[in-house]
């Protein structure tokens, strides 16, 4: 079925759709083919390729590097989305509530959410640094202090951001529940956990995702701060990619099937993101 | 229904402290930029006075070296351009696929999704390649290239909003012999305005950002955006200029932090319509 005015449109197609399509397919339907195929060759620019099959993925997964970045990514992942949802669900929660100067404050928290991941790593490393010099240290003293160090950084960085979700999510809340609540005695630590947390789940997912996935494409941050440093023990799956792109010549292939492994994962997350939210609408 | 908390005082006192640390890494930077270099990586927590003190020096230098105002044109021309590429082609897709509403619309529909869950490795290499081959590798170049790998969200955002748009506005609109476009651009798009600004924040604050698409796509030897500049000032394994480095990361964040005071509104609204993004 379509209708009257949908008729009309559709022969505007050259001037409404075109432009957009034409520049996707420049900027991703090509190159996102052509990555797929690449992955299954040898070359060193797009013009050389040679099919050599499935060589690639098994020189990817016998790289003791690659596995490292991968289970250092996960971790990194868990301990960030675990810390930056509890901290900014705690003060989302506070900031809700009436005392002086809660809009300051949201601002301030939210902030750090708009600086690049560049200028963000420069500026803890020179922080950490700093702290680290009193024993004598710096942050690539081991892959341990990087990733610490990234945790944090990574945390100032979010918590702003769900903040601002979780908040809207409370503001939203039906205020008669919580006062039935009240009425029938419930704690103030009752109410939370048994009526406020079970219906914030809908922001809870949304943020949770969201924490998985920016964390498992994290790049800017981990070659600002770290660089890897020392010897590749810091990397990030991101920046393991593209160091075997750029940083070996003849590893193109293997980058080129790392990344499509990498792809695999996160669009894995994306899928059971969609299954687990009800509503797209959660926050908006 | 914000509900009274027991000790008000405390809470402000609590989250004041909070705050102030949450502030620190950002003035701990500013302090620094205007301590001689040397000074910097021996002891950071230290203020500047005496010989350590030195001016704007840190700035002038920084500016010099890495041709930062340039690149901050650059960076403007940029993200302006590409927005405001993406807003009109992807409002007009969004309603083009809302209103078709064929096989063909729904699989370009199917494809921006897919879109929005694909990292940007996986494509990075081809799309330099790509981009350098038909030319794209200059500010405007990009425009298109973020028009194309953008795509996603600003077209998922919008087709959301059109479909919440009543039709019958459009049809009685062309029975009075209004043409297409005209009915997109003089009833639609109006009608589409708060969304419009949500989502040009939300590019705004990435392509601003984003360092990897135009490191790997942009001419360096005649291009750099902040972010690359300021990358650049570490270069290879040398040692980092550290007060040119603090000079640049002050100037950087700057126009970030004003541009925040000023729509601070329309940013928490834009972070808002973005939270569908997975």
């Amino acid at each position: 079925m379509i209708s009257m005015a949908g008729k009309a449109i559709r022969r505007w197609w050259a001037l409404f759709a075109l432009p957009t399509f034409a520049a996707f397919l420049i900027g991703f339907v090509v190159p996102f083919i052509m990555g797929l195929y690449l992955s299954f060759c040898k070359f060193s620019t797009v013009t050389d390729a040679k099919f050599t099959g499935i060589q690639n993925y098994i020189d990817a997964v016998s790289d003791k590097e690659f596995w490292h970045a991968l289970v250092y990514t996960v971790l990194f992942t868990i301990v960030t989305t675990i810390v930056v949802n509890v901290a900014a669900f705690a003060i989302a929660y506070m900031l809700t509530k009436k005392f002086a100067g809660t809009n300051v404050f949201r601002s301030v928290f939210f902030m750090p959410n708009l600086i690049g991941g560049i200028i963000l790593g420069y500026i803890w490393l020179l922080l950490l640094n700093g702290v680290l010099a009193h024993w004598g240290r710096s942050i690539t003293y081991s892959g341990v202090y990087g990733f610490w160090g990234m945790v944090l950084l990574y945390c100032w960085q979010q918590i702003g951001y769900m903040m601002i979700i979780y908040i809207s999510g409370l503001q939203a809340l039906p205020g008669d529940v919580l006062e039935a609540a009240a009425v029938d005695g419930a704690t103030s630590r009752q109410a939370l956990f048994q009526v406020t947390i079970p219906l914030m789940m809908p922001s809870i997912t949304v943020c949770s995702f969201l924490t998985v996935t920016n964390g498992f494409k994290m790049f800017d941050q981990n070659l600002a701060l770290t660089n890897g440093a020392p010897s590749n023990s810091s990397e990030l799956l991101a920046l393991n990619i593209y160091r075997t792109f750029y940083g070996r010549a003849g590893f193109e292939g293997v980058g080129q099937a790392k990344a499509v492994v990498f792809f695999i994962i996160v669009a894995l997350i994306a899928v059971i993101q969609n299954r687990l939210t009800t509503s797209k609408e959660v926050s908006a | 229904m914000s509900e009274k908390v027991k000790y008000p005082a405390l809470w402000t006192t609590l989250f004041t402290i909070i705050s102030l640390a949450w502030v620190f890494p950002i003035a701990l930077v500013v302090i620094n930029s205007f301590k001689q270099k040397a000074y910097i990586s021996r002891n950071a927590f230290s203020i500047p006075t005496g010989k350590a003190f030195v001016g704007l020096e840190n700035y002038t230098r920084g500016i010099k070296r890495t041709n930062l105002i340039e690149s901050f044109g650059w960076t403007v021309v940029v993200t302006v351009g590409a927005v405001g590429l993406i807003l009109l082609c992807t409002s007009m897709c969004a309603w083009w696929i809302v209103r078709v509403n064929n096989r063909t619309a729904k699989s370009l529909y199917l494809l921006f999704l897919f879109n929005m869950i694909v990292p940007f490795q996986m494509v990075m290499f081809t799309l330099s390649k790509i981009a350098d081959m038909l030319g794209l590798n200059t500010p405007w170049g990009l425009w298109i290239v973020y028009l194309g790998f953008g795509a996603g969200l600003a077209v998922f955002i919008f087709t959301g909003v059109v479909k919440g748009i009543p039709q019958e506005l459009e049809e009685s609109a062309m029975i009075d012999g209004a043409s297409v476009p005209r009915i997109f651009f003089q009833i639609v798009l109006p009608i589409m305005r708060p969304s419009v600004i949500s989502v040009a924040i939300l590019q705004a604050m990435w392509i601003w950002n984003d360092f990897l698409l135009p490191y790997l796509t942009l001419d360096m030897r005649r291009f750099k955006t902040m972010s690359i500049a300021i990358q650049y000032l570490k270069g290879g394994y040398g040692s980092v200029d550290m007060g040119a480095m603090m000079g640049c990361l002050v100037l950087a964040i700057i126009p970030i932090i004003v541009f925040y005071l000023i729509c601070q509104k329309y940013i928490i609204k834009g972070v808002m319509a973005g939270a569908v993004k997975g």
